[in-house]
């Protein structure tokens, strides 16, 4: 992808948003460790990544400066879910998420995170573009 | 699918048959000619028959071809435009000037995964479509695994280019393609008094009552390609001088006499060019050393020689070493689609063709192949580089060609077997007829760096007949508003601007988001175009 700042945030709003959403809506009944159906626990999560997320661009748009081809290879979009994944946890675990009262079992976030994580990826590396069709000569920005 | 129909064609003049000859001889007058906006009755008056169609587009090669795509797929009837060119199949053309520049078939071409000339979204990209077709399970990871770790850890992806010419003949059949096609060469285009153009088509002898035909169209395309090969002036010198075309060829004309010749006795080979054309003529020179036991060996000449990153500032430092300036595709990616376009888009011209050179030139993929290929060829004394200006070429002994250049050390001669230019293809555009003529009598300027004016919309600037507009597509446009419209993906985004702007005026549906998922779907299911 060669995203612009702008696009970057734009893009990734919308993959939370709606692909996220989504896919927390159909997983969370499955997820190990954790009683009930804890949508408030998933979706609170969701919000938190989405959030750090928009944070982390800006530090992504800044990397992606130091390369000529001023893209950013499909391999980081994948890897830097290990960074971001580690920062939610630590938001998460220290009770600044909201809306989460009695803590949140680390096999139900890894599950929860790991596979929004993938399919956002998958997403946005092939079908976004079927409805987007200017998308990607946008640098991702939607509107 | 409704489809909304376009506005109808211009009417006949007064209501005489569209096709109506007169005693004239249905070829071009003096007054003809020397006019630059047409009436009806001359063109009646030249005995030249009239075929209207809302739209012609001019070349019939994969520019031509990725724009009709675009306007079926918005709902453009087949019938409402006709592409007018010389060759069978959209990409023979292309495929001709691969081949002979050393990509056959097999081989993998120079864009990425989502340049898809036969697929408007780059969706699903010729990796993913080379996976799913792969009858191994490692044919099926790898280019999935190449997408996915690319430029990192492997070189880019890049499709074979058997792959694209079967995606092309799929989709030509689906959209309709062979029924929109007219053969023949175009002579011009000519404003029409009361709106719109008259474009002059040549049919191939014997196939038309006329010598010539007229399109009398609403709206002109052009995508006519490379106006010719462009040689290095010492060479052509030459090659006029003592008529010798075979020691002096050019990577964009057939030249497998060499390679052949090369394989049966040992010989020397001056190459001149490090872009993406020299790097495959290396390759196949080495190749045959390697595969065919050729004893070659190998002169590159660079006039400018490349030996370390480019570019004063950090964040615009371009990756070089060995003679070459590295990058993955002829512009940096971002021009295709990110920073790097919209920073184009809001410079002034003069800032625009900085830009262009600087993100462009000449410049050569970093591939491993070749990196481990010429790094062995060094070792072992095969493959040597000479840094000059050339001042002449000239016979020597024993039927060799000898280059004097001018080095830093001293005057330096080179005799060798042969040479191959792989300069460059890029002819002046005033030397393709058609737009030469749009220059001197349709009101099309020239850009910053002397190609066609276009808009941000591809409408060429100062070319409007009334409603209609002429736009263009493809090496002509280099200069504007976009860097890589040389390139399939540079096609497709022209395509896009101009499906949009003619959305603009009603002559197709805007694609937007409900409409592109539904085409997509016929598109997975290869279900025709209505
Ligand atoms: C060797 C080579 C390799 C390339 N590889 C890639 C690649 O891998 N990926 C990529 O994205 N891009 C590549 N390109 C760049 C570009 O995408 C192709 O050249 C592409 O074919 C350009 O399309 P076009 O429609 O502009 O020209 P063409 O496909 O060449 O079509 C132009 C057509 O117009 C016809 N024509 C010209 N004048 C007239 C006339 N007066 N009347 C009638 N017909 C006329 C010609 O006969 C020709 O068929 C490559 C270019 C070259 C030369």
């Amino acid at each position: 992808m060669t995203p612009t700042l702008f696009g970057r945030i734009q893009t990734r709003v919308f993959l939370v948003a709606v692909v996220g959403s989504l896919w927390t809506l159909l997983i969370t009944p499955v997820l190990p460790g954790v009683d009930g159906v804890p949508y408030a626990m998933t979706f609170s999560i969701l919000l938190v990544v989405g959030l750090a997320g928009v944070v982390w661009e800006f530090l992504y748009h800044a990397l992606q400066q130091f390369r000529w081809e001023k893209d950013w290879p499909t391999l980081l979009s994948l890897i830097t879910g290990v960074n971001e994944g580690v920062l939610a946890w630590f938001i998460v675990a220290a009770g600044f998420a909201p809306g989460i009262d009695d803590g949140v079992p680390l096999s139900a976030f890894l599950v929860h995170f790991i596979t929004t994580w993938l399919v956002i990826f998958l997403y946005a590396n092939g079908p976004m573009r079927v409805p987007f069709l200017r998308w990607r000569y946008r640098g991702g920005r939607l509107v | 699918m409704s489809q909304q129909q376009p506005p109808p064609p211009p009417a006949p003049p007064g209501g005489a048959p569209a096709a109506s000859s007169t005693s004239a001889a249905g070829d071009l007058t003096d007054q003809l000619i020397a006019t630059s906006i047409w009436t009806d009755e001359m063109v009646a008056g030249a005995g030249i028959p009239v075929v209207d169609v809302p739209l012609v587009s001019v070349g019939g090669g994969i520019g031509s071809f990725v724009l009709a795509d675009f306007l079926r797929i918005a709902g453009m009837p087949a019938g409402s435009m006709r592409a007018l060119g010389q060759a069978d199949r959209p990409w023979d053309t292309y495929a001709y000037l691969a081949s002979v520049s050393q990509i056959p078939e097999p081989e993998r071409l120079r864009s990425d995964a989502g340049s898809t000339p036969d697929n408007i979204w780059g969706f699903p990209s010729f990796a993913v479509r080379e996976a799913f077709g792969a009858r191994s399970l490692t044919g099926f990871i790898a280019p999935l695994f190449q997408v996915l770790v690319e430029p990192i850890l492997t070189d880019y992806y890049t499709p074979p280019a058997g792959h694209v010419y079967a995606g092309m003949q799929r989709e030509a059949d689906r959209i309709g393609w062979w029924d929109m096609v007219d053969k023949g060469q175009v002579r011009m285009i000519r404003r029409r008094a009361g709106g719109g153009y008259f474009t002059i088509l040549t049919p191939p002898t014997g196939t038309s009552a006329t010598k010539r035909v007229a399109y009398r169209s609403h709206h002109v395309h052009t995508a006519v390609g490379y106006p010719g090969v462009r040689f290095l002036r010492d060479l052509q010198e030459y090659r006029e001088k003592h008529q010798d075309f075979t020691r002096v060829v050019n990577a964009y004309e057939p030249h497998e006499h060499v390679y052949q010749e090369l394989r049966k006795r040992p010989g020397t080979v001056v190459v001149r060019g490090s872009g993406i054309v020299g790097s495959r003529i290396l390759q196949r020179l080495i190749d045959d050393r390697e595969q065919h036991g050729a004893q070659t060996t190998i002169i590159h000449l660079f006039r400018n020689f490349v030996d370390g990153p480019q570019g004063k500032s950090i964040f615009m430092r371009r990756p070089g070493a060995d003679g070459f300036a590295y990058q993955g595709f002829n512009f940096p990616k971002a021009a295709w689609g990110g920073q790097l376009k919209n920073r184009l888009e809001r410079s002034d011209p003069e800032e625009r063709k900085e830009l262009i050179a600087q993100m462009g030139g000449t410049n050569t993929p970093k591939r491993k192949l070749w990196q481990q290929q010429l790094a062995k060829g060094r070792r072992e004394g095969y493959y040597r580089t000479q840094v000059g200006t050339v001042t002449e070429v000239y016979p020597g002994d024993d039927g060799t060609v000898v280059t004097r250049i001018d080095t830093a050390d001293g005057i330096l001669e080179i005799a060798a077997n042969y040479i191959v230019d792989a300069t460059g293809l890029q002819a002046d555009i005033g030397e393709h007829r058609v737009l030469n003529d749009l220059l001197e009598h349709g009101g099309a300027g020239r850009n910053a760096v002397g190609r066609l004016d276009v808009e941000p919309s591809f409408e060429i600037r100062g070319t409007r007949s009334g409603e209609g507009r002429i736009y263009a597509s493809g090496s002509s446009t280099l200069g504007g508003y976009y860097a890589g419209v040389d390139s399939f993906l540079g096609l497709q985004y022209a395509a896009l601007q101009i499906a949009d702007d003619l959305a603009s005026q009603r002559f197709v549906k805007k694609i937007g988001p409900i409409r592109s998922t539904l085409q997509w779907w016929k598109w997975a299911f290869n279900r025709k175009v209505s």
